[in-house]
């Protein structure tokens, strides 16, 4: 195909021998600045996480005296790593493994389960339940903290990891994901299944979800990604430090109720332990993700 | 299809059986709290008991906000000043970075492709909290920011801790203005309690900072969605422009950009919708220091209930960010519609099936 665009036009600027150099020329200053800008703009985007990295490995001092080095004057945890177990943070780390793990699993079943009733099954109330899930992802999340808290505390779930867990273990933009999907698949492999005599839940589970494995994987992902991120949501969830996640437990470490000095060793290397799982996450399932960002692109 | 009614029954109850945990967790965590919370917005509950019991006050706590000259109007009109001006600043810069960078990437011959937008993108999965704490360190009066701005000789600021408007820097700056001494016409009027010379001041120091983490932030999902839009745009009509002796930006301006419309106004709708609800980063730097210029009204609802007590009016606040955005919304859907001039060659894939 590229062959094939890249030979017409030099054809008749053939006679002419200046033009084409010129546009060799102007062609390779035109390479030049695209890679100066994509370096430029990757150094921006990636540096940031150098100097986290670092930093996570000097003294106090050393960080606040020299934040732009990307190695460490001398190499040491004993003003981060170290000091993690001082702050409960194994703690955190386990809430949050925890609280991804249960959400993630919640999610992928009942956010599959109704994407399928929606997509294939006829029922009486399909069409308003449609119209309800797309209406709910256009809620927006922040103006809805206060009610959140106000109706776990009526159910008396607040502080408790219940309260943390089952609200999330179903969300809209999942159920929509996984209509999508449904929709697009042939129905065939199901009717035969169905002839063959197999109940809904039977066919569901061991016909349908193999076949939808890409669009579990990356509601897997986005699920896992989505709770291990979430904060403002665990902010108003519980009020306990020993139900601290990681966001929440190392947001405490940045309004700072603790110790001297800015701490920033501590608090970098905190950052860092959490970007951790998502970081391995994204590498191994980056293909998913960008699946995900256009698919969560529908939600408008 | 087979259309006995037999099946067809035991299909109608497995469909709701397929769909009660959803609608319950959604009915129960998401539709009730909606509804308890338009009544606590119009009751005077104190946090203590259950909020069924609190006494009805009318529109009160709404009046408090929006008529009564007071502290609560004045925190909220300052909120929204911020807001807005966060809006005005990351929607177009952010929208701009991330069609730019998804432009450059999509050229055919580009090695080190994935490299590239891997590094964009990957700040968008970070959490919120591990990215503030990167930026406060960044951002501080010896840090490296600062530093850099030192090697072509600016004396940075000290970003988080510095209140002051930049609009109003520039313009005392240039010596069209006097902080000291503002104009009288300014400070005597003003709207929701706040005068034109703060609403004019532009966004503080610590918010240009918020900005910028914002657009760093969120540039990168946005720049996969139109690197997908821009693979849709047919090969044959770029090359027939190219053919025709178009230049590239003439190319851009007629062919790729008409392409992403729909993309551009997704993208922009959701910058909106995101950038209105800013909360994380509000709440992780200090809770909308130094001197409010950072609050913003997610962070006012949630901090009027939390912190204040004042439930009602924090409920309130949450209806009345809820009703901008909508509002927000409807008139960018406006905007855009008007000005769309070619039709609508390809609409977003998947967007058919939604009803």
């Amino acid at each position: 195909m590229s062959t094939a665009t890249a030979t017409p036009p030099r054809a008749p600027l053939a006679p002419l021998p200046t033009e084409p150099r010129r546009r060799l020329g102007r062609r390779i200053t035109r390479t030049v600045l695209t890679y100066l800008v994509l370096v430029i703009f990757a150094l921006i985007y990636i540096y940031p996480f150098l100097i986290e990295i670092a930093s996570s490995f000097k003294t106090g001092a050393d960080a606040t005296a020299h934040p732009l080095s990307p190695i460490p004057q001398t190499w040491t945890t004993e003003e981060s790593f170290s000091k993690l177990a001082g702050v409960d943070f194994s703690r955190w780390f386990t809430n949050s493994v925890v609280v991804a793990l249960f959400v993630t699993l919640g999610r992928v079943f009942f956010d599959s389960l109704a994407g399928y009733a929606l997509a294939r099954l006829h029922f009486l109330g399909r069409r308003a339940i449609n119209g309800a899930i797309v209406a709910v992802m256009a809620v927006p999340g922040v103006v809805l903290l206060i009610p959140k808290y106000l109706v776990l505390v009526q159910l008396h779930m607040y502080d408790t990891y219940y309260g943390m867990i089952i609200p999330l273990m179903a969300d809209a933009a999942g159920v929509f994901i996984m209509r999508q999907f449904f929709i697009s698949i042939p129905v065939e492999v199901e009717e035969a299944a169905r002839i063959d005599g197999a109940g809904t839940f039977r066919l569901f589970w061991s016909v349908v979800l193999p076949m939808a494995r890409p669009a579990v994987i990356t509601l897997t992902i986005l699920s896992f990604q989505g709770s291990w991120n979430e904060f403002s949501y665990f902010l108003v969830a519980r009020g306990s430090p020993q139900l601290n996640t990681l966001t929440t437990g190392v947001a405490s470490l940045l309004s700072g109720q603790l110790g001297a000095g800015n701490q920033f060793p501590l608090k970098l290397a905190a950052a860092l332990l959490m970007t951790i799982p998502t970081a391995i996450v994204f590498f191994v399932f980056q293909r998913y993700f960008i699946r995900g960002a256009s698919a969560g692109a529908v939600k408008g | 299809m087979s259309t006995k009614s037999g099946i067809r029954g035991r299909e109608g109850l497995a469909g709701w059986l397929f769909i009660a945990p959803v609608v319950i967790i959604l009915g129960l965590f998401l539709l009730l709290p909606i509804l308890v919370a338009i009544w606590v917005s119009v009751s005077d509950w104190g946090g203590k008991g259950s909020p069924l019991g609190a006494g009805y006050v009318g529109a009160t706590n709404y009046e408090a906000l929006l008529v009564k000259p007071g502290l609560a109007q004045l925190n909220l009109a300052t909120s929204l000043r911020n807001n807005l001006y966060y809006v005005i600043l990351v929607v177009p810069i952010q929208t701009v970075l991330a069609l730019f960078l998804a432009t450059i990437l999509n050229a055919r011959r580009l090695k080190g492709k994935g490299f590239f937008r891997t590094a964009f993108y990957f700040p968008s999965v970070t959490s919120s909290v591990a990215i503030v704490t990167v930026f406060l360190f960044m951002f501080t009066g010896a840090g490296v920011v600062n530093q850099i701005l030192g090697w072509v000789g600016i004396h940075g600021p000290n970003w988080f801790n510095d209140p002051r408007g930049v609009l109003r820097l520039a313009l005392s700056e240039l010596n069209l203005v006097n902080p000291d001494s503002p104009p009288g016409w300014l400070t005597n009027h003003g709207f929701l309690g706040l005068a034109w010379w703060d609403w004019l001041s532009g966004p503080s120091v610590a918010m240009c900072a918020l900005i910028i983490l914002a657009v760093w932030t969120t540039g990168g999902t946005f720049m996969l969605m139109f690197l997908a839009a821009l693979q849709d745009v047919p090969d044959d009509v770029l090359e027939a422009a190219t053919v025709d002796g178009a230049t590239r930006w003439q190319i851009f301006r007629s062919v790729t950009l008409p392409a992403l419309r729909p993309t551009l106004f997704l993208v922009i709708t959701l910058g909106l919708i995101g950038t209105w609800q800013v909360f994380d980063q509000i709440y992780l730097t200090g809770g909308g220091g130094p001197g409010k210029t950072t609050l913003t009204p997610a962070y006012l609802s949630y901090s009027a209930a939390f912190n204040d007590f004042k439930w009602g009016q924090g409920a309130a606040i949450a209806f009345i960010l809820f009703a901008i955005i909508v509002v927000m919304t409807i008139i960018q859907r406006l905007v855009m519609r008007e000005r769309r001039t070619l039709p609508r060659r390809r609409r977003f894939p998947v967007s058919g099936g939604a009803r």
